[in-house]
C-alpha cells in the first residue's frame, strides 16, 4: 500500500483495541446510501518509477525553446544552493509556525526575509509574503481603503500601464467589496502614465493611486512626480515593483517627497523558477503607521522566559483565526517555501550580485532591442527608458509572427494585442542575464526569416 | 472577584460609563472585561468628532490571542480619546476605571444612562455567566 | 566589530562583512555606460543593505536554521485539520524536472502539451474522487478556494436575478476563514449552533434558513472530528430555502474514496491538496485549493481551466467561460503544487485513494481508544472518530491548574509535535488530533506513552508542564512584548 505502513497484524491489533471487526465498521455513522461507488474513472496506481518516467516524458515534451517572454515572470539564474536548502525536509515538511519554540528555523527565516524586503524597497515593515504579485495587489488595494480613513469613495486609480492580468485579478477579487477601480490612460508615445492623464481625475476622491515601476511595458515611470501628485491630493500610493529592478532603481520608500505607502510585487525573480506560474510569492511592505492594516502573517522578534531572543507570530488579532468575519483578509498562509528560497537567494547574491544581475538584464534587453530593430519594419514602440523589457512594433500582427517563431524554437515574447487591439502589432520582449549574445542573434535571425516568409 | 464600582453604569457588553458634571461621560471597559482579555497589546479608539449611536461599534481591544469590539454604551459625539493608550495599552489592565479609560462622549440623552445596568445588575450578569 | 561566526543564534545580517562576495553566484559587473539609458533621477542612490557573506556561510546558516524546526520528516506531527501526512519525495523530484521548472507560464500551447496533460488528468481525478462535475485548479490555497467557491455562489444567485440573498450560514465550530471569506464576498455571516454530540443543531438551522440565505458553508467530517450524520436533512433544508451548499475540504482525507461531497448534495467544494494530496506545507505554504462544482455552477468556475480538443490540450479562459468569476492570480495558480498532487494521485490510483480514508480513520480511532485508556477525556466519547478527534483537558485545568497549552508545550520535550490546540473554541482546553494514514502503529503508541507520562507529571510535578518546553532552542516566548514593542525588521 503506497505510503501506508500497516501490516495485517497491525491492522488486527488496532481493530481489536477499538473493538471493531473490520475497518468498514468505523464508517457506521455514515448513511449507507451516501457511500462512494467504485471510482471507475480513476486509473490503477503506478509505481514511483512509472509515474516519474511518465512525468519526465511530459516535462521534456515542453522543454527546449529559447524564451524571450517576461510579462510578469522572469527567467533568472538560480544558484544551486537555493533549492538544495529550501527543500530540506526541515523546511519542506514543517507546518505554519504556530508552536514557536519548535519552529524557530522558519520564524527566523521569515524575520530575515521581512528585513531583506524592507531594505530592498526602502520601507519600514514587510509581511511574510502573500500568494503572488497579482493577488498581493488586490490585498494592497483593500488595505489602502482601510488605511485611508479620510477617503470615503471606495475608489482607487489604476493606470492602464499596470499589468493587465493584475488589473483583472484585482477587479475579480475586490468586486464584491464595493471597490471601484478607475482607469488612468497610457501615453501612447512614451509608454508611461503622464501627469496630464492624472489631471482628468483632479478634484475627485480616491483612496489611492497605483504606480507600477517598471510598468507592464517595461517603461520607467516618473515615480517622483506621480507620488507627489497623489499625496498632495490625500491619496495613498501603492507601488508595484520588480524586485530585481530595485537593485538599480529608486526604492519606493524614496519616491517623491514622502515615499510610497504600500509596496507589493511579484517575488518570483528572487530565486523562484518559472514553473508555469507558481508557486511564486507576493511581497508586501508598508510604512510603520499602516502595519495594523496589513494582511497576512507577520513575524516579530521578542525574548523567551530566560531573556534570550526568539521569534514568534505577532499581530495575530488582525487574522482570520481570531477576528473571523472582521479579519483584514481570509489569507492564512504565506508562500513559505518560495519565500525561503528568496531569502537564501538574496543572501547569496548580496548587494553587488543583485545589482549585476539587474544590470545584465537591462543591457541584454537593450542589445535585443538593437538587434531586432535593425530589421526592416521593426521599431521600438515607446520612447521612455526601460528596465528589462521593451515593446517592439512589427510589420505584421504579433498573433501571426509569434507562432511562426515558436515553430522555429523561439518563444518571442508577449502578444500585446491580447489585451489591447490597438497594440496588435506589438510584442513585449525580455532578455534577462540568462540570454547570451548567441541567443539574441538566434532570435534576430529567426525573426528575419519569419518576416521574409510572410512578406513573400 | 472582579472590581465593580458602585458609582458607574455598565453595558451588558462590559463597558462602563461615568457621567461628569459637564454632560460628558467617560467610557471604559470593566475590570472583569480586562481580566478576561488578558494583557492588552493594542486599543483602537474612535475618532474625535465621531457621532455614535448607543450599541455602535466604537473601537477594538486586542490581546495576543483575542480581539473584542467595544460598543458605545450611550449615544453622542466623541469629544476626546485616551491617547496614552496608543503606546501603553496596559493602562487598561492596570487601571480600568481610571487611567485606562477609552474615550469621552458628549451624552446626547441622559435617559439612556438609566437603561444601562447598575453595579448590582452587572454583578448579577457576571455571576450568571460563570 | 566582528561577531564570532560560530554562534548559532546570529542573524544572516550579523554574519555580514563589507566586501565579502559569494563570487560564483552572479554575473560580473558591467561598465557603467551600459546603464546610461536609465535616468539618474530614477537610480537608486545606495545599494540595498543585503548581507555580504560567502556561499558556505549562507548554506551553513540556513541549514542550521532548518534544524531548529519540527517537521514531518523528523517527528510525528498530529495537527488536527492539517493532515500532516508523509510528503513523498518522488513528487518533489517529478515537479522539479527541468522541463516543468523552465516552462514560462505564458508559453504557447504548442510548448505546453506535457504540462497541460498532467493538469487535465488531475482535474478529471479530482472530479471523480469528489463526485463533482467541474474542477478548476487555479486557487492558490484553501482560503482562495473558499473565496472562489463563495464568489461562485454569489455569481449563481446574481445570474438568476435572485435578489436579497445576503447571508451565509456557518456552524459555530467552523474554521475562521469561513466567516472571513463570506465577508470578502460581500455577505453577512450568521452562525449556527452545534449540539452536544458534535452535530449541527438542525432545528436552529431550519429557523435560520430563509429567502436571505445564499448558502451554508460546512466541513464534513466537522472540525469536531465527527461525521455530520444529518447531512441529508441539512442539504434538503438549505436547498429548499434556495441556498447552496459549500463543502470546506479541510477534512476530505477522512472520507477520501469512501464518501463523495457531490453525493452528499454539496454544490461547491474546495480541496486542500497540501493536506489530502500530500503536497508539502513548506512552513506555511504554498498550498493549492482547487474548487469543484455541481453542474449548475460550472459556468462560474475561476479561470483558467484546462480543456481538451481531440488529443490537444488548451487553456479555457473568459472567452470560453464568459460568466466566470475570473482570475485569482497573475497566471494559473501554484502549478508546482498541482504537479506534486498529480504524482501522488497517479501513485495511489483508485485503490490507494480508497485506502486513504480507511487507514486515516483506523489510525484516529485507534489513537483515540488508546488515549482514553491512559486517562485522556474525549470530547465526544459516544462518537466514532473521523480521521481526527477532540480531547478536552478541562478537568486537568480545573483540578491541576495545567492548561492544554502546557500539555502541548510539554509534548515538544517528548519529541512529539503538539496537536492543534484551542480549536474549535466551543470545546474548552481542547486538542484536535489527526494522526494520518502514514504513521506506523509504533509511532502512535509512542505518542500515547508520551501523553501518559505527561498526565502523570501533571499530577506529580505540574511545574514541569507550566515551564515547558525545556528542550527546544528557546523557552516560551513573550508574545505580549512581541505585540507591544513591534520588532519586525532588523536594525543594526
Amino acid at each position: 500500500m503506497p505510503y501506508i505502513p500497516h501490516t495485517p497484524d497491525d491492522v488486527q491489533a488496532m481493530l481489536a483495541a477499538i473493538g471493531a471487526e473490520r475497518i468498514e465498521d468505523l464508517f457506521d455513522e455514515i448513511p449507507e446510501h451516501l457511500k462512494a461507488g467504485r471510482l471507475d474513472a480513476l486509473p490503477e496506481g503506478l509505481s514511483e518509477m512509472e509515474v516519474t518516467a511518465l512525468m519526465a516524458r511530459r516535462a521534456s515534451q515542453d522543454a527546449g525553446a529559447l524564451c524571450f517572454l517576461g510579462a510578469g515572470a522572469y527567467e533568472h539564474h538560480i544558484p544551486a544552493a537555493v533549492w538544495e536548502i529550501a527543500t530540506r525536509g526541515e523546511f519542506y515538511t514543517a507546518y505554519t509556525p504556530y508552536q514557536a519554540e519548535a519552529s524557530q528555523g522558519t520564524l527566523q527565516t521569515i524575520y530575515e526575509f521581512q528585513t531583506l524586503m524592507a531594505r530592498l524597497t526602502g520601507m519600514d515593515v514587510s509581511n511574510a509574503s502573500v500568494y503572488d504579485g497579482a493577488s498581493g495587489l488586490s490585498e494592497a488595494v483593500l488595505m489602502a481603503l482601510r488605511a485611508n480613513r479620510k477617503s470615503k469613495s471606495g475608489r482607487v486609480l489604476m493606470p492602464q500601464a499596470v499589468n493587465p492580468r493584475y488589473r483583472q485579478a484585482v477587479q475579480d477579487i475586490c468586486v464584491n467589496q464595493g471597490v471601484e477601480l478607475v482607469s488612468v490612460s497610457l501615453d501612447r508615445d512614451s509608454g508611461t502614465t503622464l501627469p496630464a492623464a492624472l489631471s482628468a481625475h483632479e478634484g475627485e476622491d480616491y483612496a489611492a493611486l497605483v504606480i507600477a515601476q517598471p510598468n507592464f511595458f517595461g517603461c520607467l515611470e516618473d515615480v517622483h512626480a506621480l507620488t507627489d501628485w497623489a499625496h498632495a491630493r490625500g491619496m495613498l500610493v501603492i507601488a508595484v515593483v520588480n524586485p530585481t529592478a530595485l537593485a538599480l532603481l529608486t526604492p519606493p520608500g524614496e519616491w517623491g517627497t514622502e515615499g510610497a505607502d504600500i509596496v507589493v510585487g511579484e517575488g518570483q525573480p528572487l530565486g523562484v523558477p518559472l514553473s508555469s506560474g507558481g508557486p511564486y510569492f507576493g511581497f508586501m511592505c508598508c510604512k510603520q503607521k499602516h502595519v495594523r492594516q496589513m494582511p497576512g502573517r507577520i513575524i516579530g522578534r521578542t525574548v523567551d522566559l530566560e531573556g534570550r531572543p526568539g521569534f514568534t507570530l505577532t499581530l495575530q488579532a488582525r487574522e482570520q483565526h481570531i477576528r473571523r468575519s472582521k479579519a483584514t483578509s481570509n489569507i492564512c498562509t504565506n508562500q513559505g517555501l518560495a519565500m525561503t528560497a528568496a531569502t537564501i537567494y538574496m543572501s547569496l547574491l548580496g548587494p553587488e550580485g543583485l545589482e549585476n544581475v539587474a544590470a545584465h538584464c537591462h543591457a541584454n534587453t537593450r542589445d535585443l532591442v538593437a538587434a531586432l530593430t535593425a530589421l526592416d519594419g521593426v521599431s521600438e514602440a515607446f520612447t521612455a527608458p526601460t528596465f528589462h523589457e521593451a515593446v517592439l512594433r512589427l510589420p505584421r500582427p504579433a498573433a501571426e509572427v509569434l507562432p511562426a517563431l515558436a515553430a522555429r524554437g523561439i518563444i518571442g515574447g508577449y502578444d500585446l494585442g491580447r489585451d489591447d487591439p490597438a497594440l496588435a502589432d506589438c510584442v513585449l520582449v525580455c532578455a534577462t542575464e540568462t540570454r547570451t549574445a548567441e541567443d539574441i542573434s538566434a532570435y534576430a535571425a529567426a525573426l528575419a526569416a519569419v518576416l521574409a516568409e510572410e512578406a513573400a | 472577584m472582579s472590581d465593580i464600582r458602585a458609582e458607574l453604569r455598565y453595558a451588558s457588553t462590559h463597558e462602563w460609563v461615568r457621567l461628569e458634571d459637564d454632560g460628558t461621560a467617560y467610557v471604559g471597559i470593566s475590570d472583569h472585561a480586562q481580566d478576561a482579555m488578558g494583557d492588552l497589546v493594542y486599543v483602537e479608539l474612535p475618532e474625535v468628532g465621531q457621532e455614535l449611536e448607543a450599541t455602535d461599534e466604537a473601537g477594538v481591544v486586542e490581546s495576543v490571542k483575542a480581539a473584542s469590539d467595544i460598543y458605545a454604551p450611550v449615544s453622542g459625539e466623541v469629544v476626546a480619546v485616551n491617547e496614552a493608550l496608543e503606546d501603553t495599552p496596559e493602562l487598561v489592565n492596570q487601571d480600568p476605571y481610571g487611567d485606562g479609560w477609552l474615550f469621552r462622549i458628549r451624552v446626547a440623552d441622559t435617559a439612556e444612562l438609566e437603561q444601562l445596568l447598575s453595579a448590582n445588575d452587572y454583578r448579577e450578569q457576571l455571576d450568571s455567566e460563570d | 566589530m566582528s561577531t564570532p561566526d560560530t554562534r548559532d543564534d546570529l542573524l544572516i545580517f550579523e554574519r555580514s562583512h563589507a566586501g565579502r562576495r559569494a563570487m560564483a553566484q552572479a554575473p560580473k559587473a558591467l561598465p557603467a555606460e551600459r546603464l546610461a539609458a536609465i535616468p539618474d533621477s530614477l537610480r537608486r542612490r545606495a545599494r540595498p543593505a543585503l548581507p555580504e557573506v560567502s556561499e558556505l556561510q549562507v548554506v551553513r546558516h540556513y541549514t542550521n536554521l532548518s534544524s531548529k524546526n519540527f517537521a514531518i520528516d523528523k517527528q510525528f506531527y498530529p495537527l488536527g485539520s492539517c493532515t500532516m501526512k508523509y510528503n513523498p519525495r518522488g513528487a518533489n523530484r517529478a515537479a522539479m524536472l527541468p522541463g516543468f521548472l523552465g516552462r514560462h507560464p505564458l508559453a504557447p500551447e504548442s510548448h505546453s502539451q506535457g504540462y497541460l496533460a498532467c493538469l487535465y488528468e488531475l482535474q478529471e481525478f479530482l472530479k471523480e474522487v469528489t463526485g463533482m462535475k467541474g474542477v478548476s485548479l487555479t486557487p492558490m490555497a484553501g482560503a482562495q478556494g473558499e473565496f472562489a467557491g463563495v464568489a461562485m455562489i454569489r455569481a449563481y444567485h446574481e445570474a438568476r436575478n435572485d435578489q436579497g440573498r445576503t447571508e451565509i450560514l456557518i456552524p459555530e465550530a467552523a474554521h475562521g476563514t469561513n466567516p472571513a471569506t463570506a465577508v470578502m464576498c460581500g455577505y453577512t455571516v450568521r452562525e449556527v449552533p452545534v449540539n452536544r454530540d458534535g452535530d449541527v443543531d438542525l432545528e436552529a438551522l431550519k429557523a435560520a434558513c430563509g429567502p436571505q440565505t445564499a448558502g451554508l458553508m460546512m466541513t464534513n467530517p466537522s472540525t469536531c472530528g465527527v461525521f455530520e450524520r444529518q447531512i441529508d436533512a441539512i442539504a434538503k433544508t438549505v436547498h429548499e430555502a434556495g441556498g447552496l451548499l459549500y463543502y470546506d475540504g479541510a477534512n476530505l482525507n477522512a472520507i477520501l474514496g469512501k464518501v463523495r461531497p457531490g453525493d452528499m448534495g454539496f454544490d461547491v467544494i474546495h480541496m486542500n491538496l497540501h493536506k489530502t494530496f500530500a503536497t508539502p506545507h513548506g512552513g506555511g505554504g504554498p498550498g493549492a485549493g482547487p474548487v469543484g462544482v455541481s453542474e449548475r455552477l460550472k459556468p462560474f468556475l475561476p479561470t483558467p481551466i484546462v480543456g481538451r480538443d481531440g488529443d490537444r490540450y488548451r487553456w479555457l479562459d473568459r472567452n470560453d467561460l464568459p460568466q466566470s468569476i475570473g482570475q485569482l492570480s497573475a497566471f494559473m495558480g501554484n502549478a508546482g503544487v498541482l504537479l506534486r498532487a498529480y504524482f501522488y494521485a497517479r501513485v495511489l490510483g483508485r485503490e490507494g485513494m480508497i485506502r486513504v480514508g480507511e487507514y486515516s480513520t483506523l489510525a484516529a480511532n485507534y489513537l483515540l481508544k488508546r488515549l482514553e485508556a491512559v486517562g485522556c477525556t474525549a470530547a465526544y466519547p459516544e462518537r466514532r472518530a473521523s480521521h481526527e478527534f477532540l480531547l478536552t483537558f478541562a478537568k486537568e485545568a480545573k483540578t491541576l491548574g495545567v492548561s492544554a497549552m502546557d500539555i502541548a508545550k510539554r509534548l515538544l520535550d517528548y519529541n512529539q509535535h503538539a496537536p492543534t490546540t484551542y480549536f474549535p473554541l466551543l470545546v474548552p482546553e481542547c486538542f484536535l488530533i489527526e494522526p494520518t494514514e502514514t504513521e506506523t502503529k509504533e509511532a502512535l503508541d509512542a505518542f500515547v506513552d508520551a501523553m501518559a507520562a505527561i498526565l502523570a507529571e501533571a499530577k506529580n510535578d505540574p511545574e514541569l508542564l507550566k515551564g515547558a518546553p525545556w528542550s527546544q532552542p528557546v523557552r516560551r516566548l513573550d508574545d505580549v512584548k512581541a505585540a507591544r514593542e513591534l520588532d519586525l525588521v532588523w536594525r543594526e
